[in-house]
């Protein structure tokens, strides 16, 4: 596994070098010019006395009371969780006011930006918001804007391609078995159930096409979404199922199903046989995930939300969130607290930059193009919906 | 002459009240359901039938008030939308269908032939899936119906490969969480058949079938109609069964509302008048037979 690894991220920094090389800069680099209009929202200067309880939204397994009641002995401030499915319903949740927190994930984090629901971060009262921060999730498009900082960073992780060793013998190379026509396993591939997987459709065709000129999956024009979605729809002939649910996921990798698809670490982690089901980051690159600590402009409990954003930034904390999740954390110092910490670092390549250097995580979609230009209009994630929702038609 | 005193009735105000203002005592019925059915259901329904034609910001999906027909637009011009209106529909009937179809020979042989005993169990058979969760019984179907599943290895014996995750699985799936609100009305309505209109029917000539056909599904017309709008309307409106076996092209209208009622509401709204209109033609058709008002 190690040397597969090995050999993995060599590869993986090639083609990144080959990238880096005729690519104009890329949106996952940090925001560099890109300049919104972002509404003005204040931050917070200094901390105050906690105002006795916080409201958080989050995905499963972010606020657990192993930690949480800690926190609450440590502050005085009462943790109350909110469990959202979707970053969708998240956004929505954010709009009502009625909560402090979020756990943002990038393909939410921009609509709050400019929509002036979540408000900067003032990064001075976060002591443990430093340099153990790795350098991959600091300053990243979805939470810093205008050179201004929104977002804490919690954990991350890369969509993996992943098949079932009993049917592809050979670990695959390229996605061209989850994309071509003439896949070996067609019938049998699973992908994504979101509009956020035009994305992978994209990156596929930024490294197969380039003459479509893609410098980023998430900043597409007219033309080319409308090659993403033939591609996509060329692949719908060869899916047996799409997933949005993981335990429809791993149901189907499991019951014979789909032998190969998109998926997540923790997800192939969790069929308990990591020797049948393997996982592998193609040539191409891949989309990922990156979540953030938002605040609300409108909290009521900015002091007990800025302790809760420190005391998880902290290695133990951030570490104990992350393996509970099943991902790689933010704090590169948890890596080296113990033998287990570095055996889940090791897995879901916390430290490894190289390895998601070619990760594109998710953003959303807007019409001013992330990737620079200027000259044309991208398309929105509103396309990006209208578009799926004719691919599976 | 004796008189006689009736004795002193305790006076009842509130009973005397409403004796003597009619309008009272239909305020005192009504005011309750109406309070429900208006306050939190038309209103609420309407307040959502407006965001159609109202405008969303691209970039924040915020619901901006206004009007537009762009959404209606966009749901009736997208070849993908109207097959996938379509499809939903043909799901519904076929649902429907096979719900009848199970139904009727079951509650004959409930209702006519069953000892209590058998009859007895039968219906606990048929009400036991109301008792489950909705979500455990689609996953249920789902383990069933993976390609290493229960019904590939009972049918592999006999080299039948079963329909895997696909529309087949969607109309199998839904059939089986709704076919109790089709089974229940239907065995009632059974039941109430008189046996001598069987005796009758056999009397005058009639085999098993044409008294099944001339006798007893005239009777239970109403009952089939009021167990169809239940299959019909809750077939047109899920999403959740099409999204765990339904396979790569099993998408349903719920399926798209599901997915643009957080990010694009009056786009949502808009695809929701589709199963609504489906529903009103659905009653309309069925008024005609005249088994509403039977029901």
């Amino acid at each position: 596994m190690r040397q597969k690894l090995m050999a993995l991220s060599a590869i993986t920094a090639v083609s990144a070098l080959m990238l880096a090389g005729c690519a104009a800069p890329a949106a996952n680099e940090g925001s560099g010019e890109l300049v919104f209009d972002v509404p003005d929202v204040p931050m917070l200067e200094a901390l105050g006395e906690g105002e006795g309880q916080v409201d958080i939204i989050a995905w499963s397994g972010f606020v657990e009371p192993a930690w949480s009641d800690t926190f609450t002995e440590e502050t005085g401030c009462v943790v109350n969780r909110k469990v959202a499915g979707t970053s969708d319903e998240m956004v929505q949740l954010m709009r009502t006011g009625d909560y402090d927190l979020v756990s943002a994930s990038g393909d939410a984090s921009l609509r709050l930006i400019v929509g002036g629901d979540v408000a900067p971060i003032n990064r001075d009262l976060l002591p443990n918001f430093g340099d153990d921060i790795v350098p991959g999730m600091q300053g990243q498009l979805y939470d810093t804007i205008n050179g201004k900082v929104y977002g804490v960073p919690i954990g991350r992780g890369a969509n993996i391609l992943q098949y079932n060793t009993e049917v592809v013998t050979e670990t695959p190379e390229s996605w061209d078995i989850v994309w071509e026509a003439d896949s070996p396993y067609a019938g049998q591939i699973t992908a994504y159930d979101a509009p956020i997987y035009i994305a992978d459709a994209a990156v596929y065709l930024m490294y197969h096409q380039p003459e479509l000129g893609i410098q980023n999956p998430y900043a597409l024009d007219e033309t080319q979404l409308a090659a993403a979605v033939d591609l996509l729809k060329q692949q719908n002939a060869i899916v047996a199922e799409y997933w949005a649910d993981p335990v429809a996921q791993i149901t189907s990798f499991l019951g014979g199903t789909t032998v190969a698809g998109t998926s997540w670490e923790v997800l192939r982690k969790f069929t308990e046989d990591t020797e049948k089901f393997g996982g592998t980051l193609p040539v191409e690159g891949s989309t990922g995930w990156s979540d953030a600590w938002m605040i609300s402009s409108k909290s009521d409990a900015p002091n007990c939300a800025y302790l809760w954003m420190d005391y998880t930034s902290a290695a133990e904390v951030n570490g104990a969130i992350a393996m509970n999740f099943g991902m790689a954390p933010a704090n590169g110092a948890f890596c080296e607290l113990s033998d287990e910490a570095a055996a889940h670092c090791e897995q879901f390549n916390a430290l490894n930059e190289e390895y998601f250097e070619n990760v594109w995580y998710w953003t959303t979609p807007i019409e001013q193009c992330i990737d620079g230009r200027t000259e044309v209009q991208c398309t929105s994630f509103q396309d990006w919906t209208n578009a799926w929702a004719t691919i599976k038609g | 002459m004796t008189t006689t005193t009736t004795p002193a009735r305790p006076s009842k105000p509130l009973s005397t009240l409403l004796y003597r203002h009619r309008w009272m005592r239909l305020v005192g019925l009504l005011s309750l359901p109406l309070t429900w059915l208006i306050g939190l259901y038309i209103v609420s329904l309407a307040l959502l039938l407006v965001t159609a034609f109202w405008y969303i910001d691209s970039f924040t999906s915020k619901v901006i008030p206004g009007f537009t027909l762009d959404n209606f637009a966009l749901v009736f011009s997208e070849p993908a939308y109207i097959t996938t209106s379509l499809r939903t529909l043909g799901v519904a009937l076929a649902v429907t269908v096979l719900s009848a179809v199970f139904a009727v020979p079951l509650g004959i042989f409930m209702a006519k032939l069953a000892s209590p005993w058998m009859r007895a169990v039968l219906a606990v058979a048929i009400t036991l899936p109301l008792w489950a969760g909705y979500l455990v019984k689609i996953l249920a179907m789902r383990i069933t119906f993976t390609e290493e599943g229960f019904f590939n290895w009972l049918m592999a014996p006999f080299g039948i490969t079963g329909p895997g995750f696909s529309i087949v699985t969607v109309v199998l799936t839904l059939t089986y969480l709704w076919f109790p609100y089709m089974a229940l009305p239907v065995y009632t309505a059974i039941r109430q058949i008189p046996v001598n209109l069987f005796d009758a029917s056999a009397d005058l000539g009639a085999h098993g079938f044409t008294t099944i056909r001339t006798v007893v599904l005239p009777l239970l017309w109403p009952a089939l109609i009021a167990g169809s709008v239940f299959t019909f309307s809750l077939s047109l409106g899920d999403y959740i069964v099409a999204r765990f076996v339904g396979g790569a092209n099993a998408q349903m209208i719920g399926s798209i509302i599901a997915s643009n009622i957080n990010l694009n509401p009056p786009v949502a709204a808009a695809f929701s008048v589709i199963p609504i209109a489906f529903v009103v033609i659905y009653l309309l058709v069925t008024r005609r037979t005249g088994a509403l008002e039977r029901m």
